[in-house]
This record gives C-alpha cells, structure tokens and sequence, in this order.
C-alpha cells in the first residue's frame, strides 16, 4: 500500500454496473468489450486462461493481481499485439479475431504501456500530433502537397496544445520527448492516447515509477477521462488507487479471472487474499511462505 | 617534385562528378531507410545494380527508349523492395539487415553468372547503352567550362541531368519529412509499437519507405553507369558500406548531409590518391609500390571518417541534442 494522497475531490463512483451476483465473469448493463474462452500459453505454461469477462461501458475498471497473473499478456490479446490460442473477443459489438493492433486502435481502443514509450527524438508536440486519426497528410502522396493538409494540422496542434495545456505539458512542447521526466512521459502518453477520441482507454501500470506528488494529478486525469464518457481499463498495483478511482475490480491469478466486484467488496473476497498471500497465508508458520522458508533452508545446507 | 596544382583540380572535378552525385543519392536513400525510419537495409547496392541492369538491358536487349528504360529499372527495384520487405518488415530490424545483405549479392552474382552472358555481358558486363541518352542532349558538341571544370557536352549533359535529380530528389524527401508521413515515419524510428497503438499501419509505412529509398538508389544506380560501363564487380557489399560511411559523415536523418558527405568523400578520395601516387614517384614514400599506394588512400579515407564520426558522432549537419538521449 502506498503512501496516503489525499483527493482533491471525492470521485463520484459508477454503480448498477453488473447483472445478478459480482462474481467472477459476471454479466454486465452494457458491456463495451467482452472476452470469450482467450487462452494464451508460452510453452507449457498458461499465461492468459480467461472463461469469460465483461467490461462495463462509462465505467473506470481496474485489472488487479499478483505480478505474473497475466494482465499484460491479457492487455495484449486484447489490443491486437499478440495472438491468443483460442476464443474470441469483441469490442463494441465488433469481432476483434485477426485484427491487427493499428486497426483496433482505429477503433478506438488506445492502450499505454507498462514502459513508456514516449517518442524519444520527436518533439513533444510531434508525439502529440501522431495520435491524432485520419490524417490526409499521413498518406505519401498527399504528404508532398502542403496545401492538402495544412488546415487539418492546425486543427490537430490546436487540440494538441491544448490537450498539453491540459496535462501541464504545454511549457514542454518544443522539447524532445526524450528531455520529460518519467512521470511526465507516462502523462504525455496518457495526453496521446486521448488525440484520436478513443471510447476505451487502456492504461497498462499508469502509475509505475510516478512520483506521489504527480500521482494526484495523474489521478485526476483518469477520473476526467470517465467525464468525458471514455471507457477505462486500467492495471494497477496500487491498491490505493484502485480504491479511490476504480468503479469496477476485475482480479487476475495465475491467468484465470478469480473475482469480480466494486474495489470495496472484492478486497475481502477470500480469493482475492488467497490470490495475493497464497492460499496458506493465515496458517501460522512464522513466516508467510513456506516455499521461501524451504528454498532458504535448501540454500543454506548447500552453503554448508 | 608534386605537381600541387593537379592534385587539386582532381579533387575539385569530384565535387560535381557524376559519381558524387549518384553516391549522393544512394545515400540520401539510406538517409530514407536507416535515417529517418530506423530501416537497417544493408542491399543498397542491389538496389543500385537493378538501376544500373535494368536501364542497360532495357536499351540494348530490348531497344526502349530512355523514359521506358528508366522505368524498367524503377519497376524492377519496387518488386526487389516487395521481396525483401514483405517476410521480414514484420519481424525486428536486424532480419532485414541480413536479408537485404544477401540478396544484394545475389543480385550481383546473377547479374556474374555465365548463364545469362547474352544479356548481363556476365563478368565483362554491359557497354554501348549509352547513345539514346547522349542523343537528348541540348548542348552543342564542344568543350565549356571554367578552371579544372573543363567537359565535353555528354559530360555536361551528364552532371547536369544528375545533379537536377539529386536535387529534385532532396526537395521531396525535404517535403516529405516535414509532413504528418514524415513523422509517422520518424515515430516508427523511435518505437514502432507505440506508434501502431495509435492506429498507423507500420508495415505498410516501412515498405512505403523501402521502395521509395530503394528507387533512390535505383536511380542513383543508372547516374552511376552513364559515365563508365555496367560492371558487376562495381555492386558489392563494399558499394553499401560506402555509401553508410557518406552517410554517418553528413548526418543521418538529415537532407543536405548525404549530398556533402558524397562530395567530402570523393574529394578526399580523390585528394589522398593523387596525393600518394605522386609522393611514391617523387620518392618521399621509399618503402611503398604504386599498387600499394592505390590501396592507401582508403586507409586514409576511413582514418578520416573515424576521426569524424569520433569528433562529431552526429555527422556535418546532424542535430547535437539528438545526442544526449542516446538510449
């Protein structure tokens, strides 16, 4: 658990959200995206093993669970940029089987990543204006002529400056991307995604490695998004976080989708625990992992 | 004693050499390809070769007039970037580096192999496809000029026609780079997955640029051949890496630096060989033969670009702060 950030405003949550009881693959009110049996394995084990998950519309959702659970590899069957083994997801309505992942984002489906990848020798402003969809300007041989997109790109750095002004970035516009700190590339990246007006944003860790004072603006920029009526999926550890900005938990171990629910029930889903503490957490033993405490052991003779 | 003058004003004459002016353009296409869309091809002196190929064997096999034989060789090199491009483009740079390296050589080595003598000349190579372009020269037969820069019309005609290509060419990929494609294209160099996350076809932008830096080095490959003969032996691996060297010399992501680089380095060249050669007759290198001199200016050449490239990393007019985020 983090350190507490106290919120400039109370977040209005979204309820009513699901259909019949929170459990896990629970139906939802008006789903945007849903997964259907996408199973994923690299070699012998089973990344991804995901039966069924709804993500509700206007909603803030976090994807919660212990480091190796999957909710990467998970973010990138769902964004096109890897391939599940089996099942089908749909975004919208919309098959997203075999659609390459510049398509879906056309869609408007835009993920970040874990690791920014802020554009390192492309001014900020450039990083900015690259997010921004169907451009006449963008095709090589209207490229040549100027006139042909001139207009439309004075509409795009309008939006994109203020977009920056936004974020506070606006002051950085003609630096390169690669000059931000990390906190402000994971906004600039944030800021990005939101050029080409997605209905579904997905923030892979937006708060890894931010420093607590940025955490609170960056906070408040993923509660404006629901505002705005976009769709949020996000992956987190920060329980904190997820406590005060998500409307909906989904809980991932060990590839499978464990609980489901609002961030305030599902922390004390016994599965939700198990998932995270191991099965045997509450079984005194002195130390909470048995496995650890052998390894050492093991570790130890050998030393000897 | 060293007759200063003529080592000079055969240093100047490359300054507006046809051949300055083709390796200018090949390299402003690796400028397209590694410099502004972080594309490792290692083959531009394929590329250079289906121009060379396709323009003689269009004129003497096939008697097409010069506008057809120009595009013969622009077509062959837009199927050569398609081959390459569509296996590898999807997979990580180095992959087209390796592909792109051994297809140049086979290349060369189809355009060598004796079975196909009667069209490729083979080892010997190709000659006399020079007439229909000679014949659409304007200036009247004669000799012009001024100090060393003293031609014959076909010669003016050349480095006249080359060097409005390689300009006309800088002007557009000028264009190009300062539009939304250039920065797409400049996004793909950066972090190809983050800019396919904002809904850019990469793929079908990288192959855009392959076939577009490839025709750079098509044509640069036909501005190679109008002053000597089609010789396979002229396209090996070195020819790329040449053309690298000007490249890293004038800066890589940058218009004017492919151009400069190609003059620095053919008058430097041209310097250092005209320079040694005579200190060998004058006796002031007693240890050395003329062959070996012949060999030492390309010692000289790459002590020269080393010392560039450790003094000023980022070329003549490549941009400093890119510099300091190396990653």
């Amino acid at each position: 658990m983090s350190s507490e950030v106290t919120p400039t405003s109370k977040p209005v949550k979204t309820t009513g959200l699901h259909i019949g009881a929170a459990e896990p693959g629970c139906r939802k009110v008006d789903p945007i995206l849903i997964a259907d049996a996408v199973t994923r394995t690299f070699g012998g084990l089973k990344a991804v093993d995901v039966d069924h998950v709804e993500i509700p519309r206007g909603a803030i959702t976090a994807l919660i669970g212990p480091n190796g659970a999957g909710k990467t590899t998970f973010f990138n069957l769902l964004t096109g940029f890897d391939k599940p083994d089996t099942g089908k997801w749909e975004f919208e309505g919309r098959s997203l089987a075999h659609v390459p992942a510049y398509r879906v984002a056309r869609m408007g489906l835009i993920r970040t990543f874990q690791l920014t990848k802020a554009l390192g020798l492309l001014s900020v402003l450039d990083n900015m204006k690259l997010g921004a969809k169907g451009q006449s300007g963008e095709n090589l041989f209207r490229a040549v002529f100027p006139f042909l997109w001139r207009k439309q790109e004075e509409e795009i750095e309008a939006k994109a400056v203020e977009l920056l002004t936004r974020f506070k970035l606006d002051a950085k516009q003609t630096d390169y991307a690669a000059s931000l700190s990390g906190g402000q590339r994971k906004l600039l990246e944030m800021a990005r995604a939101l050029m080409s007006d997605p209905t579904l944003v997905m923030l892979d860790e937006p708060m890894a490695g931010v420093n607590p004072a940025l955490t609170q603006s960056l906070l408040d920029h993923i509660l404006d998004l629901k505002g705005q009526g976009m769709t949020v999926l996000f992956v987190e550890h920060d329980m904190h976080m997820v406590r005060h900005i998500a409307d909906w938990v989904v809980v991932m171990a060990e590839g499978r989708i464990v609980a489901e629910g609002d961030p305030h029930t599902v922390m004390e889903d016994p599965a939700v625990i198990d998932a995270y503490l191991g099965a045997h957490h509450d079984a005194d033993l002195g130390v909470t992992d048995t496995e650890h405490v052998e390894a050492i052991k093991e570790l130890i003779d050998d030393e000897q | 004693m060293i007759d200063w003058i003529q080592i000079f004003s055969n240093a100047a004459q490359e300054l507006i050499s046809p051949t300055t002016a083709a390796y200018a353009l090949a390299a402003l296409g690796l400028a397209i390809h590694f410099g502004y869309t972080g594309l490792l091809n290692f083959g531009q002196a394929g590329f250079m070769a289906l121009g060379a190929y396709g323009y003689a064997i269009s004129v003497l096999s096939f008697g097409l007039p010069v506008w057809a034989a120009v595009l013969v060789g622009i077509g062959a090199s837009v199927v050569f970037a398609l081959i390459l491009g569509i296996p590898t483009l999807r997979l990580r740079a180095d992959y087209l580096a390796i592909v792109t390296i051994a297809a140049a050589e086979i290349l060369r080595l189809i355009f060598t192999t004796n079975t196909f003598e009667a069209v490729t000349g083979s080892a010997q190579g190709l000659n006399g496809y020079k007439g229909s372009f000679a014949a659409l020269n304007p200036i009247p037969e004669g000799t012009y000029g001024f100090g060393p820069f003293q031609y014959n019309e076909y010669d003016w005609w050349l480095r006249i026609v080359g060097w409005i290509i390689v300009v006309l060419l800088a002007l557009l990929t000028w264009l190009i780079m300062r539009s939304p494609w250039g920065r797409v294209i400049k996004g793909i160099r950066e972090d190809e997955d983050a800019v396919r996350a904002l809904g850019k076809n990469v793929y079908s932008y990288k192959m855009q640029s392959l076939i577009l830096g490839g025709v750079y080095g098509t044509l640069a490959g036909m501005i190679f051949v109008l002053p000597r003969a089609v010789v396979p032996a002229n396209y090996q691996t070195s020819l790329t890496f040449f053309v690298y060297a000007i490249l890293l010399l004038g800066g890589a992501a940058t218009i004017l630096g492919p151009i400069i680089g190609s003059m620095i380095f053919w008058v430097l060249l041209s310097f250092f060989s005209g320079f040694i050669s005579r200190a060998v007759e004058a006796g002031w290198l007693p240890f050395m033969t003329q062959v070996q001199a012949g060999q030492l200016r390309f010692i000289l050449v790459g002590i020269a670009i080393m010392l560039i490239v450790i003094f000023r990393p980022q070329g003549i007019f490549g941009n400093k702060k890119e510099l300091a985020f190396v990653k």
